[in-house]
């Protein structure tokens, strides 16, 4: 059975019939990390709430451990965690207080699956009198993982989890999540974050309500149809001006400390390149092949 | 080279607890300075007194060549200010954004009419300019915003997480217009938790439990950590951080 099972799922909003989520299909596997991968706006908060049963769907169907969304959407609530991009625990309860009242809930207590949380909670226990709504944004997001954890969820939804966190607890949540996998806990995740799409176990690119493709990481890397080449040199921005007008290229866009270059012609050369470079008068350019990143194809699947 | 940004030893204390601590930096005229750290390494609360809306508790500071302590009304004239989480009225449309901050900016009527044509030209929203800015999807609210931010001229704009959630093509548009921006002489004081952004700076601070732990352009940084890219630098430096937020 799939965790997950989602087919040409449809949302529409408002009086202008705003498309949110547009004939969206996929499945997550048991035991999978799945990700969504996209901005802001692109449709996957609506995804979790028609899937946590929060929303009714305008069109397609979807199941949640082989259960329908709409006509079984009370049993699949004492089968999943859900934490919600945002914080939505009670901010007047301690963490202590919150953690026992969704146990509670869920009729199981803390005692009973306190082994699925104690790794992320012995990082909280020093706070357990301290009222929810007083934590910084880190710790809240430890607590929200807890809660959504503590009924010993089959299948755990975390919307932009790590959206605003810094690059080091970002790495550190992602740990915690490879542990639940391997409590068999299948996991959908969401992220704006890139650099996380190497962390799941196959990832879904969407944009504008849209699945643009699915794939494993690697896979996508793979198949990306183009080569690139990593530019540089001491003025970028001039760099990549003066190269977006050149004939020979396709797309140059900024990359960190590099410029990521994709030819018209697959045939060019390191050495072409670098000839056509030294005719654009930039100081201290170079050139040299480099591997497609998931945010390369995520920008080409948006041209 | 005429410096926009001057902190000495700049210190905020909660009672016992130094929320930012002894920072000394400078930031010249035209320059993209990244200010970056962990959440919770005191960056919001040096920004803060920065613009002006937290005084010090020890330490000196000069933004725009005015006193932290005694000119915060001349500092705030002088700044803009974007961050994620607000930067625009959701309920007004795109022209009355411009028209609203136009005023708190203190701009004329012919001027704020003039600003409005041009943002709306330069930004392709005319036919968007009477729609609610709720209705406008993030990318082009981020680029709204960061234009309303700097319609009055200021000298300087902090911009705060400014590409949060945004699309890969449009945090590159946005980072464009940053470096036009810069081109033309503004200085840009920015925070973000991309650290591909962090090299498009011309220097980064590095902040951990309260002090400037590194600073440097990126590439200086990347050597003297021996780090491959800005990432690892910040793992370095960031892993040591005993405050945990």
């Amino acid at each position: 059975m799939k965790a997950v099972e989602v087919n040409a799922l449809r949302k529409v909003y408002g009086k202008e019939k705003t498309l949110a989520v547009d004939e969206v299909s996929f499945e997550v596997n048991e035991g999978e990390i799945f990700g969504l991968i996209g901005p802001d706006g692109a449709g996957k908060t609506s995804i979790f709430r028609m899937l946590t049963t929060l929303l009714l769907p305008d069109g397609g169907n979807a199941k949640v451990c082989g259960l329908d969304v709409v006509k079984e959407y009370k049993k699949i609530r004492t089968m999943v965690g859900y934490m919600p991009g945002k914080f939505s625990l009670y901010p007047d309860l301690t963490v202590e207080e919150n953690l026992h009242f969704f146990a509670t809930v869920f009729g199981t207590s803390v005692q009973e699956n306190y082994h699925l949380i104690e790794a992320i909670y012995v990082q909280l226990a020093p706070f357990k009198d301290r009222r929810a709504g007083k934590l910084s944004g880190g710790m809240k997001q430890k607590l929200a993982l807890c809660c959504a954890l503590i009924h010993q969820p089959k299948v755990l939804f975390l919307d932009e989890p790590t959206t605003g966190v810094d690059p080091v607890s970002r790495k550190e949540f992602w740990e915690m999540l490879k542990k639940l996998k391997q409590e068999g806990i299948s996991i959908l995740v969401s992220t704006p974050y890139m650099d996380e799409a190497a962390m799941c176990d196959r990832i879904g690119l969407i944009q504008g309500g849209k699945l643009l493709s699915v794939d494993l990481p690697s896979q996508l890397i793979q198949k990306f149809p183009h080569n690139v080449f990593a530019v540089k040199a001491d003025n970028m921005y001039q760099l990549i001006q003066s190269l977006q007008a050149n004939a020979l290229v396709k797309d140059v866009y900024a990359f960190g400390e590099y410029a990521h270059l994709i030819p018209n012609n697959s045939a060019l050369t390191t050495s072409d390149l670098l000839h056509e470079m030294d005719k654009l008068n930039l100081q201290n350019s170079s050139a040299s092949p480099t591997q497609a990143t998931i945010e390369d194809c995520f920008i080409q699947l948006l041209h | 080279m005429e410096q926009v940004i001057t902190a000495h030893k700049l210190s905020k204390k909660f009672g016992d607890f130094i929320a930012t601590n002894e920072i000394t930096f400078s930031v010249n005229k035209g320059e993209i300075f990244g200010f970056l750290g962990a959440n919770g390494a005191g960056k919001t609360t040096a920004m803060r007194m920065l613009c002006g809306l937290s005084i010090p508790s020890s330490g000196e500071a000069t933004i725009a060549g005015f006193d932290i302590y005694k000119q915060t009304e001349e500092i705030k004239k002088s700044i803009g200010y974007m961050s994620q989480r607000f930067s625009l009225y959701e309920d007004l449309t795109v022209r009355e954004n411009i028209r609203f901050f136009g005023g708190i900016y203190g701009l004329s009527i012919p001027q704020i009419k003039l600003k409005t044509e041009e943002l709306l030209g330069s930004l392709g929203l005319e036919k968007e300019a009477n729609k609610l800015v709720s209705g406008l999807p993030l990318g082009w609210r981020q680029k709204l915003s960061f234009s309303v931010a700097i319609l009055h001229n200021p000298k300087l704009v902090f911009l705060d997480e400014p590409t949060g959630g945004v699309d890969p093509l449009t945090r590159r548009q946005f980072w464009n217009m940053i470096y036009e921006a810069a081109a033309k002489g503004l200085t840009v004081f920015v925070t973000t938790h991309y650290m591909d952004e962090a090299e498009y700076c011309d220097r980064i601070s590095m902040m951990v439990d309260g002090k400037i732990e590194a600073m440097g352009t990126p590439a200086a940084l990347k050597q003297q950590f021996d780090a491959p890219n800005m990432d690892h630098v910040f793992y370095q430096l960031a892993r040591g951080a005993k405050r945990k937020e």
